[in-house]
């Protein structure tokens, strides 16, 4: 604390520094990481730009109440790695939410820098901590898998949900383990989202960060199906957290709809980003890309898919209902997919789809929509203009409209209470069984990976609280 | 990773596997199926459950081998391990009691009959197994079938075993509208289009399990929409099984052919690594 006095001025009308990314005619052909990530020069001078708020809303806005005020005064202080263990302490995935948390509607919506000016790039400076650690302890040898002693939790899905209640459950000495219905580990951020964006090797380390704490992980196993939650209960699982996510595409409901080349996003993106169709005929799973894609919808999966289309060498649009200001999905990504050539069509929705005679999509049918009074959801409602039909050619359709909870585990579980198709909790996650918990989009619906984090932390809290009553 | 314990070469080129599955052993029912996948960068496809042995703990599947994955699955011997195999999946077949019911099978799908024409018997009904071929090389499981079925007719398309011809023309010859209250049918989409085509003035309740192409198997994807009545289902978690009067076959035939070309340059592929274009 002898630096205090040294301690360099912030500077918070310096501008903000802007992440470096791959030249967008690169990325037209590649499946590598898009955001580059500060160089520590440009994270040192980022970090000056925070204020050291003596009340800061950054750390209340944030999910996890990540002490973000104490991170980047470690950054300023030149102690990367401090400023990691900071982070760590509320969030141990940095690298994973460095790169897909909307940091603009949190941390950096609430920063007081951003009033005045551009709010400091905490996203950016959390993943340049995590980046920063990587590349000096790559090389460490794993440290044997510690053994947990306390009771046993079940954790359904590997999602970000359950990764962060395994987390703080083990912590707890809980014997963890999370079962995943897929063959691979991660939930969303595995089939969801592309290698470009999340490249796999952050994923993976930030799991077997969890293997080393002592979770466990069974691949292949659908709770509901190789096993029901009775089951479980009586193989010795003394609490069970669902967080099955929100596994279940909502469909467009026009005709045509069932055409070759139509997917949904959860398809498309299962198809390459899961099943890595992208290195076809290296993988065996193929996927389907024509010269011409149009992607429906204006949230972060259609954002996504189109980036993947571009990639595919296909000249792709994104069909969105709303105007630009309602577009869902992360800013950045929008300005990546502007950069690599997606064009947005606005105010326009799919109508039909007209096939040939072997029953590939070959045209879109397409309605005008003006912008009417505020729907439920607090942005303008599209209104379809009659009349303003129009017709364009098309070879690939991926419909990213959203999705809603996975119904496996429901269905298998009657006496389990849902609102429409979501399981219904009290505080802390709590259903309607007893010790049972859940959280994340199978709760919330198509929601953000940071909000599901949350819930999975409110849910292993109030597991931990459930399962020491029940000791004493 | 699950162990296999046993194969067996049906016909030449579909293989009987017994596979270790001790908690999909305990749970399965007539009906269901399992997602496989043979090795780590193989495609995950369906496969039916056909039979279970509590005591091994196993489970067996046939699979016949065409493209690049069902080759390579049936390439491996026992005591290979399959990479993948998540189950039970989709909902079982329906079983009523006290009826006359037609089961009708055809290549490979004869082999899903098994399981369901012994759960049909197993529930009291009267149970007539109409079962269909190539040659005779290609009959499968006969013996269990037999012993499945009060009654086992089978139709290869050479006539080189029992009725010449394919199981429409061989139930179009034995049975008529009221002879049976229920059926169900397995094979190729024709085959099953055919006989819902057939009957579908016969007053009976006919059931299709279809096989679309498939990836999570569990309701995510959407990849095996099939349209019935005229709703878009899920072949993974609303079936397999569908009232087959009303599926959508026409669409169904044409979404399976969607990744031919695909299947060819990846079978293409696979061979010349093999060795097996020269």
């Amino acid at each position: 604390m002898a630096q205090q006095g040294n301690r360099v001025k912030p500077n918070p009308k310096a501008p903000r520094q802007v992440l470096p990314v791959l030249a967008p005619e690169i990325r037209a052909h590649s499946a590598d990481e898009v955001a580059l990530g500060f160089t520590a020069e440009q994270a040192k001078l980022e970090a000056l730009r925070c204020i050291q708020c003596a009340k800061p809303a950054c750390v209340d806005a944030c999910p996890l109440h990540i002490d973000i005020k104490r991170f980047i005064l470690s950054m300023v202080e030149g102690g990367f790695d401090a400023a990691l263990e900071a982070i760590s302490e509320q969030n141990p995935f940095p690298g994973v939410c460095g790169r897909v948390c909307q940091h603009e509607l949190f941390c950096e919506d609430a920063c007081l820098v951003g009033k005045k000016w551009d709010p400091v790039a905490i996203g950016s400076l959390e993943r340049f901590c995590a980046d920063h650690a990587r590349l000096r302890t790559e090389e460490a040898p794993p440290s044997p898998p510690r053994k947990p002693t306390g009771p046993k939790v079940a954790l359904v899905g590997s999602g970000p949900a359950s990764m962060i209640a395994a987390y703080d459950l083990v912590r707890k000495n809980y014997r963890v383990t999370i079962f995943e219905a897929l063959h691979k580990l991660g939930g969303v951020l595995a089939y969801g989202i592309p290698n470009f964006r999340l490249p796999r090797n952050i994923l993976h380390d930030e799991i077997a960060r969890l293997q080393n704490m002592g979770v466990e992980f069974v691949t292949d196993f659908i709770v509901g199906r190789t096993a029901t939650i009775d089951g479980l209960f009586e193989e010795g699982y003394q609490a069970i957290f669902i967080g099955t996510g929100a596994g279940l595409p909502y469909m467009m409901k026009i005709p045509g709809e069932n055409l070759i080349g139509v997917y949904t996003a959860n398809e498309f993106l299962t198809r390459i980003n899961l099943m890595e169709a992208y290195k076809f005929p290296e993988a065996d799973t193929p996927v389907r890309v024509g010269a011409r894609t149009v992607v429906i919808g204006g949230g972060n999966s259609a954002m996504d898919a189109a980036r993947w289309a571009k990639r595919f060498g296909s000249e792709t649009t994104i069909l969105f209902r709303r105007g630009r200001a309602e577009l869902r999905a992360r800013l950045e990504e929008i300005e990546h997919a502007e950069e690599e050539g997606v064009h947005f069509e606005f105010l326009g929705a799919p109508v039909r789809l007209l096939g040939d005679e072997n029953g590939f999509v070959v045209e879109m049918e397409i309605i005008r929509m003006e912008l009417g009074p505020p729907d439920s959801s607090g942005r303008p409602a599209p209104v379809p203009i009659p009349g303003s039909e129009y017709r364009i050619p098309v070879d690939t359709v991926v419909a990213a409209i959203g999705q809603g909870p996975n119904p496996t585990l429901q269905r298998a579980t009657p006496q389990l209470v849902t609102r429409n198709g979501k399981i219904a909790v009290n505080g802390g996650g709590a259903t309607s069984l007893p010790m049972v918990f859940a959280g994340g989009d199978v709760v919330r619906g198509g929601s953000t990976v940071i909000l599901a984090m949350k819930d999975g932390r409110e849910a292993a809290a109030a597991i931990d609280r459930a399962l020491s009553q029940e000791q004493q | 990773m699950n162990l296999i314990l046993r194969k067996e070469w049906l016909a030449p080129d579909i293989a009987l596997m017994e596979v270790e599955a001790p908690r999909i052993e305990k749970r399965w029912l007539a009906g269901q199926f399992i997602i496989i996948r043979p090795g780590a960068h193989s495609e995950r496809i369906p496969l039916t459950i056909v039979d279970s042995n509590a005591e091994r703990q196993s489970i067996t599947m046939v699979v016949q081998a065409i493209g690049k994955t069902t080759r390579e699955t049936a390439a491996l011997d026992a005591g290979a391990h399959i990479a993948d195999l998540v189950g039970p999946l989709g909902e079982p077949a329906r079983i009523g009691s006290g009826a006359r019911v037609l089961c009708m099978g055809g290549g490979v799908g004869v082999a899903e009959l098994l399981p369901v024409a012994r759960a049909f018997r197993a529930h009291g009904n009267h149970v007539v197994a109409l079962c269909g071929a190539r040659t005779d090389a290609y009959r499968i499981l006969d013996g269990e079938l037999r012993k499945a079925a009060g009654d086992l007719k089978w139709a290869t398309d050479d006539g080189s075993y029992g009725f010449h011809g394919n199981v429409l023309q061989l139930l179009r010859g034995m049975a008529q509208p009221g002879d049976f209250d229920e059926g169900h049918v397995i094979g190729p989409i024709p085959m099953m289009k055919a006989v819902a085509d057939a009957t579908r003035d016969w007053g009976m309740k006919l059931h299709a399990s279809l096989n679309p192409v498939m990836i999570d198997g569990t309701g995510m994807c959407g990849g095996c929409r099939v349209t019935v009545g005229g709703e878009v289902r899920f072949a993974c978690v609303d079936g397999p099984e569908f009232d087959a009067h009303l599926v959508d076959f026409d669409e169904m035939a044409r979404r399976n052919r969607a990744y031919r070309e695909h299947e060819k340059t990846i079978l293409d592929k696979h061979a010349c690594r093999l060795g097996l274009s020269q």
